[in-house]
């Protein structure tokens, strides 16, 4: 059985946890202080050692990516932290951001120091006031202090309703002032990212790692987690279960032990599919229950690790809604860009809703699966990727469950039975 | 309305934040929500000026981004997240009775202005879906019963205040001014956390 691990949620239920003072008192702003007084190259050598992978999504080495940023060319150089986390099922770096935003504060003051930064951008999508505010007041209050201010800036960008600006692309073009639309890559952000300069992007969880690695040192880290997947990480589950929640654990944790924590599928019911990291990453199945949760592990079962966004249906629901609903929202946020994916996912949306009302024919099944491969890897970001995997994997594990809406002329169940509020007939 | 000098200065400030002007055009945008509710084509003009661009350009960023409103929302600026997970455990039947109990639909205002209501996607909260948010704060864990309430008693104008948020819940147009950058001062009210949030920490205390 996996213990679980809080690291970066260690201190979440002191009631001052995101103040200065409640930061402090468990050592906060030690690390950033030790990361000074080192030589830049030895931070990333650190961060390198401690096998530090993005928790973004896409589990890029930290510590690599650090070191791309070229040194000594006399080009302003940037931090860039994505705080704008959309992505359908995602919900970790809100509640962080929340209790600590400090954290996040010290990550940036030391990869600035390590990529020879002076400005770090936050980019916070722009639906939560709340951590806004704490996150302003934690800026304020780390500038007040000095902390902040003596050679390293740190700016936060509120961002304004657009899932697409969470591609590190789309992202630097909005910060920069412009639509949130993705660039053509090479050459990447590392060589020519905000304004041209080299830029570093990384998620709030991956910098808020930071601190604690610089700190407690790279083999702490390494003792945590599977060969290639180090560290612990926040796994958020929502959905059809007892007790939904964030869970800190060591990389590869199954979801079966941690639907054992959260006290399983909610009673009467069982697990019917799930996502491992979001809504872009292809659906799992109970047979999937003892898959490990690392990046290796979800990738050679079909899917991808991603957010770590553990998002439970069981029996009651329908996969062919959610699946629409899905592709709903790719469509909405599709930026217009690139013609596969602009195009591509408005006639997803066509077909779904029609197979859904039971009005399509089998043969749309075989549409759908065209136009995902006409869709991905054909534009210049993954939205369009993501925008595929709901529907692939899904008429791959519930194939008759499409077909049973055409043979009944629609939807066979009912709505009512997989909400929350729907009492023990459910 | 006409834009005072103070609201000149506040706007140089927001534009001194970044290394280029034009990094500011959407903090400004959530200004000039903050001053009339909406992007006004006045708004318009005076992110222009001030940042040496064409309306146009400013109006192509506007028109990008969801939030920025082309017309005026309620006082209260409710979203009901219906994507994939809030809208299966009730995301879809908490939307259904809000319009039906305002008697508008989506993106529309009450006719005394207090409340406007929009379907939302996927706003971080998933562990306390069904979600609502008002003015972008959170209420989690909603039912029919509970969204029902929560805007009779913005109509009312005492509106319930956030499940994770200040002790009250701000206007849309002093929202704005918070997405703008500018600190209202209350970042300190409210939880630091609920408790789905401390789940894992709780069961890791107790052994696990």
């Amino acid at each position: 059985m996996t213990k679980l691990a809080p690291v970066l949620s260690a201190h979440w239920d002191d009631k001052d946890s995101f103040t200065l003072e409640g930061y402090k008192r468990h050592g906060g702003y030690t690390a950033s202080a030790k990361a000074l007084a080192m030589d830049p190259d030895a931070v990333i050598q650190l961060v390198k050692d401690s096998g530090l992978r993005g928790r973004g999504g896409a589990g890029f080495p930290t510590g690599m990516k650090w070191g791309f940023i070229p040194q000594g060319d006399n080009k302003d150089h940037y931090l860039v932290v994505n705080a704008d986390e959309s992505e359908p099922g995602t919900c970790k770096d809100t509640p962080l951001l929340m209790a600590n935003p400090h954290v996040l504060i010290e990550g940036c003051i030391i990869a600035c120091h390590a990529i020879r930064a002076k400005h770090a951008f936050i980019y916070i999508r722009g639906e939560v006031t709340h951590v806004v505010r704490r996150v302003n007041q934690a800026i304020e209050d780390a500038y007040a202090a000095g902390i902040l201010g003596n050679g390293i800036d740190v700016v936060l960008h509120i961002g304004a309703g657009a899932y697409i600006c969470g591609e590190e692309t789309a992202l630097l073009d909005s910060l920069e002032g412009f639509r949130g639309q993705p660039r053509l890559r090479p050459p990447f952000p590392a060589i020519a990212g905000l304004y041209a300069r080299p830029t570093v992007v990384n998620n709030v969880e991956s910098i808020a790692s930071v601190p604690a690695i610089i700190k407690n040192g790279a083999e702490w880290y390494q003792s945590m987690g599977t060969e290639k997947s180090k560290g612990t990480t926040l796994y958020s589950l929502s959905g059809h279960v007892v007790n939904t929640g964030q869970f800190e654990a060591p990389l590869g944790i199954t979801l079966r032990e941690i639907l054992d924590l959260a006290g399983g599928v909610r009673p009467g019911h069982k697990l019917k599919f799930w996502t491992p990291g979001g809504s872009s990453t292809p659906l799992f199945t109970d047979a999937h229950l003892d898959t490990p949760l690392d990046y290796e592990g979800v990738a050679a079962a079909g899917s991808m690790l991603g957010t770590k966004a553990l998002q439970i249906f069981d029996e009651t629901t329908c996969v062919v809604r959610a699946v629409l609903r899905w592709t709903e929202f790719y469509k909405h946020e599709s930026c217009g860009k690139c013609t596969p994916c602009r195009e591509g996912t408005w006639w997803l949306v066509q077909i779904l809703r029609d197979l859904e009302a039971g009005k399509g024919t089998e043969a749309d099944l075989a549409k759908l699966l065209d136009l995902c491969d006409n869709i991905m890897g054909r534009s210049f970001c993954a939205l369009g990727d993501g925008a595929t995997s709901p529907i692939t994997s899904s008429i791959k594990y519930f194939r008759d469950e499409y077909i049973a809406h055409l043979t009944q002329g629609g939807c066979p169940f009912d709505p009512v039975a997989s909400t929350l509020f729907t009492g023990a007939g459910a | 309305m006409a834009y005072t000098d103070e609201d000149f200065q506040i706007m140089d400030s927001i534009i001194k934040r970044y290394p280029r002007p034009r990094s500011a055009i959407m903090p400004l945008l959530h200004y000039v929500q903050s001053k009339a509710g909406y992007v006004t084509n006045e708004g318009i003009e005076v992110i222009a000026k001030v940042l040496q661009l064409e309306a146009a350009e400013v109006t192509a960023v506007s028109t990008f981004y969801t939030q920025y409103k082309p017309t005026p929302v309620g006082e209260y600026h409710v979203g009901v997240c219906t994507n994939t997970l809030c809208a299966v455990m009730g995301g879809d039947a908490i939307f259904a009775s809000l319009k039906d109990h305002l008697g508008i639909g989506n993106d529309e205002v009450t006719a005394e202005g207090k409340v406007s209501l929009e379907h939302i996607e996927c706003n971080a909260a998933c562990d306390y879906a069904p979600v609502v948010m008002a003015n972008w704060e959170f209420y989690d864990n909603q039912t029919v019963e509970s969204a029902k309430d929560l805007v009779d008693s913005m109509r009312a104008g005492n509106p319930k205040p956030p499940t994770r948020g200040p002790n009250k819940l701000v206007t849309w147009k002093e929202a704005s001014a918070v997405l703008a950058g500018l600190n209202d001062g209350l970042a300190h009210e409210g939880v630091q956390a609920g408790e789905p949030t401390l789940l894992g920490l709780k069961l890791s205390k107790e052994g696990k």
